[in-house]
């Protein structure tokens, strides 16, 4: 086993466990823009679609299937974040102006 | 400095922008902040990726602008209602590009002449591909039932899991194989289409129900398939993005399948609904069903009322009316809540997400266990789309189904309302004790119809007075 391998394993578990950690704060009302913004990050395999892509110009089956995924990857990005800041720009809170009117019954 | 360095360095940033991105999306009042900080980490890893020695653009280029002309419309124009949807199939696109870069790296380490993979990055290459196209076809499937393309019941055959599984263990072996021995070249179109094949399998057995499971777990592998990408090309930043999207899919599954008091292989395999119409034929119970004018001459004089939605609200488009009955009770004062159930809808936060559409307040959006205690002081719930997490059988029952998964304990109110459109079961096929207690009001209708009567009569009975 070379050396960066076990670093890559140690970045891996490091990254792992944070991730469990900060997500598991997350509170359940925003479950579904977490799907989504961790869906619009997971799409930074758009970097090694970009690398693949861009250092095999010769190689017609590696630029092909590369473009497919920086199309595939890039949509993710931009439609991810988009949506997720979307669905956030909904959940307001209007507590302040409507809680006194609990008990106040109707004007 | 030089380029190779400064690329590491963008790489560094980015993924602490990611850490942060998802530390501030924890609340409300910090998330946007979060969705900011990940794209800006996003496009710092962009441009350290575009700055790689030795590239050619026409490609990037054409990728990079077909990819915004799909993701932006879909973002944009996409209504809320179709949130799991459009969700399904960015999984998809994340499970593709992992594959297809898998495989472009295999066939480039296959040529001759050229560096060999190691046998640790080819399991890792092994790991993408077979994640990877899993992943597509897998999420391509739940998105063809979450559109209504394909029959959202669960399709069972007989002998499914063994097939299943069988050619699972067949695509495994072609992997070890090929780690093994990298020169069986012929193998890896096997084990990719086991793969591809594979995904539609484990998709087909698995019924509306157990969507927000099933979401959450591709949302995991597709995470995991860009960090075996990291692996296979040397590339921390993707090892890490990949690990955290891995690990939030993983704990919304764990989320998802406690609140069904499920396994994933139960999940998986289980074929749930299925056990179905054995319960579902019963005699016919007498029940009470109510009119629009007598059910809001209740809410009126309630004090505290709360709201159980359900899937069949976001069929039926319901949450514009349900925010013009809340508003009309809020001012009438009454105290009006919303009990979200984990499982309510097609994802983890589903209601929430159609609730917030609506301009309903999220504070008044309030979680299972949070809720629970309070039912018992709760004079009328009115549940709207919702069947089997409000069925107490759960709780009473040890043949029922369901028994064992948490439920909102609405039998405690002292009134129910059940808007639904006849007395027929709901997905799980099983009967729904609740439609029959003495408390319980059933308002036959459709759930936007009904709850748009409801306001109206309330606004009549409050003119009159």
């Amino acid at each position: 086993m070379s050396n960066s391998l076990t670093i890559y394993i140690f970045i891996f578990m490091l990254a792992t466990f944070i991730g469990l950690e900060v997500i598991k704060r997350v509170s359940p009302l925003l479950h579904t823009p977490l799907m989504s913004l961790t869906n619009a990050i997971s799409a930074i395999s758009l970097v090694g679609s970009i690398e693949l892509t861009g250092t095999h110009y010769h190689d017609h089956l590696a630029v092909t299937l590369g473009t497919i995924a920086i199309t595939a990857s890039f949509a993710n990005v931009v439609g991810g974040f988009v949506i997720t800041d979307r669905m956030l720009k909904m959940f307001k809170k209007r507590e302040p102006v409507k809680a006194p009117a609990k008990t106040g019954g109707a004007a | 400095m030089s380029i190779e360095t400064f690329q590491q360095y963008t790489y560094i940033i980015a993924a602490a922008c990611f850490i942060l991105s998802l530390k501030w999306l924890s609340r409300p009042t910090t998330a946007r902040r979060g969705v900011t900080i990940g794209e800006i980490g996003m496009g710092i890893a962009i441009l350290g990726a575009l700055l790689t020695k030795g590239m050619t653009y026409n490609w990037i280029i054409v990728g990079l602008v077909i990819g915004a002309l799909i993701g932006l419309p879909l973002a944009i124009f996409m209504p809320m209602k179709d949130v799991p949807q459009r969700t399904a199939l960015s999984h998809s696109f994340g499970g593709l590009a992992a594959a297809v870069v898998g495989t472009a790296e295999f066939y480039l380490h296959a040529k001759a002449g050229t560096v060999p993979l190691t046998h640790f990055e080819m399991g890792a290459l092994v790991m993408e591909v077979l994640l990877g196209y899993l992943t597509f076809t897998g999420s391509l499937m739940a998105f063809g039932k979450l559109q209504e393309l394909l029959p959202s019941r669960p399709m069972v055959y007989k002998g499914q899991n063994a097939v299943n599984l069988t050619l699972f263990a067949i695509a495994i072996g072609c992997g070890v194989y090929l780690v093994a021995d990298p020169s069986k070249t012929v193998l890896f179109p096997v084990l990719a289409g086991l793969s591809l094949l594979f995904g539609v399998l484990l998709i087909i057995p698995i019924g509306g129900a157990d969507m927000p499971t099933v979401i959450s777990l591709l949302n995991s592998y597709a995470g995991l398939s860009a960090s075996a990408m990291g692996f296979v090309l040397n590339n921390p930043l993707l090892i890490v993005a990949g690990a955290l999207d891995g690990s939030s899919g993983l704990i919304l599954s764990i989320i998802m399948c406690k609140a069904m008091n499920r396994s994933f292989t139960n999940v998986l395999f289980g074929g749930f609904g299925q056990v179905a119409h054995v319960a579902g034929a019963k005699e016919q119970r007498p029940h009470r069903s109510a009119s629009a004018e007598e059910a809001a001459s209740i809410l009126e004089v309630a004090s505290r009322v709360v709201v159980v939605p359900g899937y069949g609200m976001a069929v039926a488009q319901a949450q514009h009316k349900v925010r013009e009955l809340y508003d009309s009770l809020t001012k009438a004062g009454v105290d009006v809540k919303f009990a979200i159930h984990p499982v309510a809808g097609r994802m983890p936060g589903h209601m929430n997400v159609l609730l917030a559409e609506a301009d309903i307040p999220y504070d008044r959006l309030i979680e299972m266990d949070e809720i629970n205690p309070e039912f018992a002081q709760t004079d009328v719930v009115v549940i709207i789309g919702a069947n089997d997490v409000t069925n107490p059988s759960a709780k009473t029952d040890k043949t029922s189904p369901i028994y064992g998964m948490p439920i909102l304990d609405v039998d405690k109110a002292a009134t129910v309302m059940v808007i639904k459109r006849s007395m027929s079961p709901g997905f799980a096929g099983i009967d729904n004790d609740l439609y029959y207690m003495d408390k319980t009001m059933m308002l036959f209708g459709d759930a936007k119809a009904f709850t748009g009567e409801l306001v109206k009569e309330l606004a009549a009975a409050k003119a009159g007075v």
